[in-house]
Parts: structure tokens; C-alpha cells; sequence
């Protein structure tokens, strides 16, 4: 079998999900952990456009861009399939990563900004959590119907790393009682065995990301 | 065989991306112009999310977001395919589609740029955008798919014919056979395609369109 290498880094959400993608299809790969500030020449060099992890090296061919990567590896390795049989069904779960991409800046928003631009943005990330939990999740169990798919591991981040984003920028997003449905399904998403055995640290999460925020609004008042 | 309905609008580039796969597919459908300016109650209740064209609605389904059309075409049609059945080259080909989307805040920018500088900077930027497409994505290929066009020419097809007349009204020239030969060549010979060239609006239609939509976007600007 042609050798499986993950380059991608511990804090990041979407090295997560093609790291959940290999688990839950019994795939053996080899991780490569790489400094961001440091890049290796391998990451450069099996991504030149866009320099970023995560990528997936199969048999000596890169492949970048996790939503591809996830795609790839749902047509390389069929067994436990991670996309529903049904075309139709299959691409309502494509259309909800893709909504999650295309507001991913929306998102991320709130964590970068400060003062009143703060309090727009996660104004705004809550409508979308709205939109996700009533359009995208409504009344299932998973993303993906009774077990988990690509579209959970695509959301994993709302379900492993909003809540630390949210604590280290100080903001509140995700609760239970402002969204039932969401918060139950990213309780339900951390117990899944392979995904609760495979998360980073939250508390080396925490400070990365406190850190992180530390640094960023040092830049945006200075 | 069930009913293939799309709801679209004339100059939108997204929609035409959708009529090219459904005519290259042979796939008969009825198609639906909606005035953007007042939705139909059967658009919004078909794109509740995004409430934008365009929008397939197979045996009464629909599905938006014009890539991930493409894909439900591509799947639901699979002859004359649209993406290479090797696995590894369909990562490459949705890669380079993601490309195009990532790149699109910086398309925007183009669009919305007024004044000098800013023009210049948002067209410096973009000239780059497409000197990467041009070198990684396209190389020497005749079109993206190779010999013949696929989902990833689709993606890029809007530079053909709606960019350039953007590049008119904006008084710009940044897709040349001087600066760009091989993605200038590319143009020429997309808009040659026949399933092409029959579908796209007619030229001075659309300029006027474009120009019109400038004019709101520089208006809009000033008052802020």
C-alpha cells in the first residue's frame, strides 16, 4: 500500500479533520508536525500556492486544501463511507461544507476584531450558528443522519474550537440555550470514540489561542 | 425522466456556468429569469439560505451554489464527464476550482475599486491572481481539462467574456496575449466552443449591464 503522510499542525482545526477522516477509515499514515514560523521545505514544496497545512502526501503526490483532501480521501478509501449513497443527499452535504468555508472569515471574525467591530462580529457569527443549526442540522441526530460524515468533521471546529476562541477573545457564542439543537450535536460529536481519543489538549488550547489573541489585539491598538 | 427546472438571471456569470453543464450534458430543462430585484416566492423558498440564483431544482429539489451544481450535474449526468475520473487528478481539479473562489475577495475588490490608486492596486493584485491561474493551473494546456473544457474552465469561465468587459468599462488591460499569452490564448478558444458561444449574452447587452452595475457601485461609494 502507498504510504500516507499528514502534514498539519496541533492547534489546527482543519488538520483535525483530515487527521478524523484517516482514523475513522482505518487508514495508516504518518504525521508530520509543522512550524508554522518555521515552514519545512517539504510543506513548501508539495504546496507552492498557498503555503498552508493541512496537506495529504499519497504516494509521493501532495494534495491540498482540506475540504479536497476530504474528498479524496471519501474516493481513495470507500469503506465507512463518510457521504451519503444518494446524489441528491450527497450534495446537501457538500452544500453545508461549503457553507461552512464561505463563512469561515464571518466566523473567525470576532477573534481578530475588537471593541464595537467585536460585538458586530459575533452578532453576526451567532446568526449563522442560526442558520446552520435550523437549515443545516435541523432535527438530526449528526450532520451526516445517524452516524457522523464529512459534514460533522467539516463542523468539528464549532463543536472543539469555538469555545476556546470564544473564552480567549471574550465573547460568548455557543449555549444551550441559544442553540439546543448545535450544542447537543457538538456534545454528541465529542463523545464519538475516535473523535473524543483524538482531539488537542484543551487547556494547551486555551493558552495557544489566549496568546494568540494577546498578540492580535496588541496590533489592532497599537 | 424527471423535470430539470433552473432559476437563473441573464447576466449572471454563475448562471451561465450551470447552462453550459446542463447543455454539454444533453440534459433537457426549462429555464426560469428572475428579476433580482424581486425574488419569486419559489426562489426564496428554494434557497432559503443564500435566497440567489442560480438554482437547480430537479424532481422538485433543489440545490444551490452554482460549484456545488456542478457537481450534482456531474454525478447525477456522468456522460461527457466533467471531471477526470483519476482520483488524484479531480483533487487537482477542485483544487484549482477552490482557488478561484478563495481568489474571489480580491475580484471583488476590482469591482468595487474607485479612484486611481485604489483601481491600480486592486488590479495589481488581481493581474498576480491570474498569472498563478495561468502557470499552475493552466500551463500549456489548451483548456484546463486538456483537449476539451471541463468543470474547471467552467469555474473560470466568467474571465473569458465577463472580466474583459469589465476590463472595458474599467478602462483596464490586464488579461492581454502580452501579459497573460497563454490564458489570453485560453479566452479565444473557450469562447469558441459551440456550447459556449451560443449561450453567452450578447456582448454589448452585457457590457451595458456591467456598466450600469459599476455606475450603482461608484454612486454608493461616494454617498458613504
Amino acid at each position: 500500500m502507498e504510504e500516507v503522510k499528514l502534514l498539519g499542525t496541533w492547534a489546527s482545526a482543519f488538520s483535525y479533520r483530515v487527521l478524523w477522516a484517516l482514523k475513522l477509515k482505518g487508514v495508516q499514515y504518518e504525521y508530520v508536525e509543522e512550524d508554522l514560523f518555521n515552514k519545512s521545505e517539504l510543506l513548501l514544496r508539495c504546496n507552492p500556492v498557498h503555503k498552508k497545512i493541512p496537506v495529504l502526501i499519497h504516494g509521493g503526490k501532495p494534495i491540498a486544501e482540506s475540504a479536497v483532501i476530504l474528498e479524496y480521501i471519501e474516493e481513495i478509501w470507500p469503506q465507512n463511507p463518510l457521504l451519503p449513497q444518494d446524489p441528491y443527499e450527497r450534495t446537501l452535504a457538500r452544500f453545508w461544507i461549503k457553507f461552512g468555508e464561505d463563512k469561515f472569515p464571518i466566523f473567525y471574525k470576532f477573534f481578530h476584531s475588537v471593541g464595537e467591530e467585536q460585538v458586530k462580529a459575533t452578532k453576526e457569527a451567532k446568526e449563522l450558528l442560526k442558520v446552520i443549526e435550523e437549515h443545516g442540522l435541523g432535527e438530526k441526530k449528526y450532520f451526516g443522519g445517524d452516524n457522523i460524515g464529512l459534514t460533522d468533521i467539516a463542523y468539528g471546529w464549532i463543536a472543539c474550537w469555538l469555545g476556546v476562541l470564544a473564552e480567549a477573545a471574550g465573547v460568548q457564542l455557543l449555549d444551550a440555550e441559544s442553540f439546543p439543537k448545535l450544542q447537543a450535536w457538538a456534545d454528541r460529536f465529542k463523545e464519538v470514540p475516535l473523535i473524543k481519543d483524538n482531539l488537542p489538549d484543551p487547556d494547551q488550547m486555551l493558552n495557544y489561542f489566549k496568546l494568540r489573541r494577546e498578540q492580535l489585539v496588541a496590533s489592532a491598538t497599537s | 425522466m424527471a423535470e430539470v427546472k433552473l432559476h437563473g438571471f441573464w447576466p449572471s456569470p454563475f448562471s451561465h456556468r450551470v447552462i453550459w453543464a446542463l447543455k454539454i450534458k444533453g440534459v433537457d430543462y426549462e429555464y426560469v429569469e428572475e428579476d433580482l430585484s424581486n425574488k419569486s416566492e419559489l426562489l426564496l423558498k428554494y434557497n432559503p439560505v443564500y435566497k440567489k440564483i442560480p438554482v437547480l431544482v430537479h424532481g422538485g429539489k433543489p440545490i444551490a451554489e452554482s460549484l456545488i451544481i456542478l457537481e450534482y450535474i456531474e454525478e447525477t449526468w456522468p456522460h461527457n464527464p466533467l471531471l477526470p475520473s483519476d482520483p488524484y487528478d479531480k483533487a487537482m481539479a477542485r483544487f484549482w476550482i477552490q482557488f478561484g473562489v478563495d481568489k474571489g475577495p480580491i475580484f471583488l475588490k476590482l469591482l468595487h475599486s474607485t479612484g486611481g490608486e485604489d483601481q491600480e492596486n486592486a488590479a495589481k493584485d488581481f493581474l498576480e491572481v491570474l498569472k498563478i491561474i495561468e502557470e499552475k493551473a493552466l500551463g500549456d494546456k489548451k483548456f484546463f481539462g486538456g483537449d476539451t473544457i471541463n468543470l474547471v474552465d467552467i469555474a473560470y469561465g466568467n474571465l473569458a467574456y465577463w472580466f474583459k468587459n469589465l476590463e472595458e468599462v474599467l478602462s483596464i488591460k490586464l488579461l492581454e496575449p502580452s501579459t497573460l499569452p497563454r490564458l489570453s490564448q485560453w479566452a479565444q478558444n473557450f469562447l469558441e466552443v459551440p456550447v459556449i458561444k451560443e449561450t453567452i449574452p450578447d456582448h454589448d447587452k452585457l457590457l451595458a449591464y456591467i456598466r450600469r452595475v459599476r455606475k450603482k457601485i461608484v454612486a454608493e461609494q461616494l454617498n458613504k
